[in-house]
């Protein structure tokens, strides 16, 4: 059976996904991107060979995508993540026309047709105020673990507005907040709700269009998922796999060429 | 840009373009150094990066990446730009010398003026153009020659008739010329040497080799996919590479707003009548400053008349951090006509001199994404028409 792998390396973390010959998703592997994009990029593609009990042999095609996919050096081909996060979110919620793509240093809006392929897309620029970024400040300044921010959160009672957008300096609203004596979860709360007003103005310049698909390492916080649902007054899809949805992408067009006759990779183009 | 070269000209004064000048900086590599300087001396860094590149030259003697750039002896600019107006006080307080502001009336909105609004605004130029003459001659010693103006004029003439044909044959498909690499070389000399026979004879050359190119379906470049359209004022800190992430995915630039505006509007094609040149020279430049206007601020209207003429593939709107003359609106602009028509569009922001906010990197992701976008509509469109057909 030929299987396909899609690679993203982010920002902060890269993620490797290995798909069968329908599509559906048979390993994963996620590691932390660290100083060396190629090694990374090796390291994920690696583990999840070794997850799903395949052999790199096994692999047909690697695609390459996020910002270091072109030191995908053992793939055949790369492909931004915006067309892999379209891509991967209408496989995994065929009804998909918008996708909401939350990642460590980005946000994306992108609007896709039925086929998953891009319509139009929009991202925050030069700025990381609304993205996974402003939510480290915050747990930095509150020495709340990431993984955490969103249950603690969801506690709120009476939520503080947060007014910088700047991810610099909302280290230093939160903690000026907790001199003014406020909760943490009511700051958290005020901070989710920041990131999802700025990630609803880039959602409205593509125009939203349902269902909507979140996807991106920080679509796993709860409390972001009900603040963007509240803020656009739309449901949004998420999936246990939200976080690999631009490798899962990226491992479909790697089938997709595999199917359509591409060439496959070469043993010399095997990461070993 | 260029509009009162006839008059300069015709007292034979040599003309330095600042803008030319400081654009230069960027693509040499050396802006980044004069935008600090500027801004240690006090101006913001949210200033034109055209005027901080200049006051850092000024300041420094002239001292220029190409040479030295002499004193100016007179400084003439119009209001097409509401920079130029504090830009001008400064040389004006650093060097001492006359400056003649000449206030354009602009369009009241869109669409066409009424005569009687045209003929009002001819007849207040033409007495500012006047004004011009007398402090020429005040600069010069020199007596105004009314058929060495009929002479710069001519010349003019046929640089602005060469330069209207120039940008119409890149209809041609394959593109001739590249709008935006290609053409920012042509706009330069159209600009810097307007009014003058060397200027006109390099149009009437071009004018031939691009008649050449389209006649013999020679392109620009052998791989023409995309045919895209450039709004605003280009990536000077990386200008080449900035065309190569399109070049890349076979994008070909076949016009761009750039070289109407930045040309003040040469791009008309506008020709005097050299029978009564004052009043004429005063009718275009009229004419060609509100079209100079139009082009930046409703630019929407002139790219739908152009996406069939052209064979457009989609626009690729360009806003700059460091001009919010040129930027403000691109939004609205690119929201008006993708309201009326199915055009696909990139809008990126970076700056016409301050490689700080260039950011190469995001620019490309998204690059590589726009074309992404129009291979799949590209796709779309192809398996829509064999269904049709069968």
């Amino acid at each position: 059976m030929t299987h396909a792998a899609g690679v993203d390396v982010g920002s902060t973390q890269t993620k490797a996904v290995i798909v069968n010959e329908e599509g559906e998703i048979v390993a994963r592997a996620l590691i932390d991107t660290g100083a060396n994009v190629v090694q990374a990029a090796e390291n994920a593609f690696r583990q999840a060979v070794a997850a799903g009990g395949l052999t790199e042999g096994d692999v047909g095609d690697v695609i390459g995508t996020g910002y270091g996919r072109y030191r995908v050096t053992f793939g055949s081909e790369q492909i931004t993540e915006i067309s892999c996060h379209g891509r991967g979110a209408v496989k995994m919620f065929p009804a998909t026309r918008t996708v909401l793509d939350m990642g460590g240093q980005d946000t994306k809006a992108i609007r896709v047709y039925s086929s998953g392929d891009i319509q139009d897309f929009s991202m925050n620029d030069k700025c990381a105020a609304g993205t996974g970024r402003f939510l480290g400040a915050a747990s930095a300044a509150l020495d709340i673990p990431l993984d955490q921010l969103g249950t603690v959160a969801l506690e709120y009672h009476r939520p503080v507005k947060i007014s910088t957008t700047c991810t610099v300096f909302a280290e230093s609203e939160v903690l000026s907040w907790l001199g003014k004596g406020k909760k943490v979860e009511d700051i958290l709360w005020g901070v989710h709700q920041s990131i999802a007003v700025r990630s609803a103005a880039l959602l409205r310049r593509v125009g939203i269009e349902e269902e909507v698909t979140f996807t991106g390492g920080v679509s796993r916080n709860p409390a972001m998922v009900q603040a963007m649902e509240e803020r656009i007054r739309v449901p949004l899809n998420v999936s246990e796999d939200s976080h690999y949805m631009g490798a899962l992408g990226a491992a479909l067009f790697a089938l997709e060429r595999i199917q359509s006759g591409h060439r496959a990779r070469a043993p010399e183009e095997a990461v070993s | 840009m260029g509009s009162f070269n006839e008059v300069l000209a015709a007292f034979d004064l040599p003309v330095v373009f600042p803008e030319i000048n400081s654009l230069q900086t960027a693509v040499r590599k050396s802006a980044h150094e004069l935008l600090g300087k500027a801004e240690d001396y006090g101006y913001s860094p949210d200033i034109c990066g055209y005027v901080k590149a200049d006051v850092a030259v000024q300041l420094d003697r002239g001292n220029h990446p190409t040479g030295r750039i002499p004193k100016p002896g007179i400084a003439v600019l119009t209001n097409a730009c509401n920079t130029y107006i504090k830009w001008a006080e400064f040389w004006e307080r650093l060097h001492g010398i006359p400056v003649v502001t000449i206030d354009v009336p602009g369009p009241r909105g869109p669409g066409p003026a009424s005569r009687s609004e045209l003929e009002n605004d001819r007849r207040y130029l033409e007495g500012q153009i006047r004004e011009l003459i007398s402090a020429c001659e005040a600069v010069t010693g020199k007596r105004f020659d009314i058929d060495r103006l009929r002479e710069t004029m001519g010349h003019a003439n046929v640089l602005s008739s060469a330069w209207k044909r120039v940008i119409e044959l890149n209809r041609s498909r394959p593109a001739v010329f590249n709008a935006l690499t290609d053409g920012t070389v042509f706009l330069g000399v159209a600009n810097g040497f307007r009014g003058t026979a060397a200027g006109a004879q390099y149009f009437q050359r071009l004018v031939e080799e691009l008649e050449h190119k389209a006649a013999n379906g020679i392109g620009t470049t052998e791989d023409e996919r995309y045919r895209l359209v450039f709004v605003g004022v280009p990536c000077y800190p990386i200008f080449r590479r900035f065309n190569e992430m399109f070049s890349e995915h076979s994008g070909v630039y076949v016009n761009s707003t750039y070289l109407w505006f930045a040309s003040g509007g040469a791009n008309r094609g506008f020709e005097y009548e050299l029978a009564r040149p004052i009043e004429s020279l005063a009718e275009g430049v009229l004419l060609n400053v509100r079209s100079a206007m139009e082009s930046m601020f409703y630019q929407d209207l002139m790219l739908e008349q152009m996406l069939e003429n052209y064979a457009v593939d989609a626009i690729v709107y360009h806003p700059i951090k460091s001009c919010r003359t040129v930027s403000t609106g691109l939004a609205d602009a690119r929201g008006a006509l993708g309201g009326r028509r199915d055009v696909p569009s990139l809008f990126i922001e970076s700056d016409m001199m301050d490689r700080r906010v260039v950011s190469e990197a995001q620019m490309k992701n998204r690059i590589d994404a726009f074309f992404d976008g129009l291979a799949s509509r590209r796709m779309r469109a192809r398996s829509s028409e064999g269904r049709t057909v069968q």
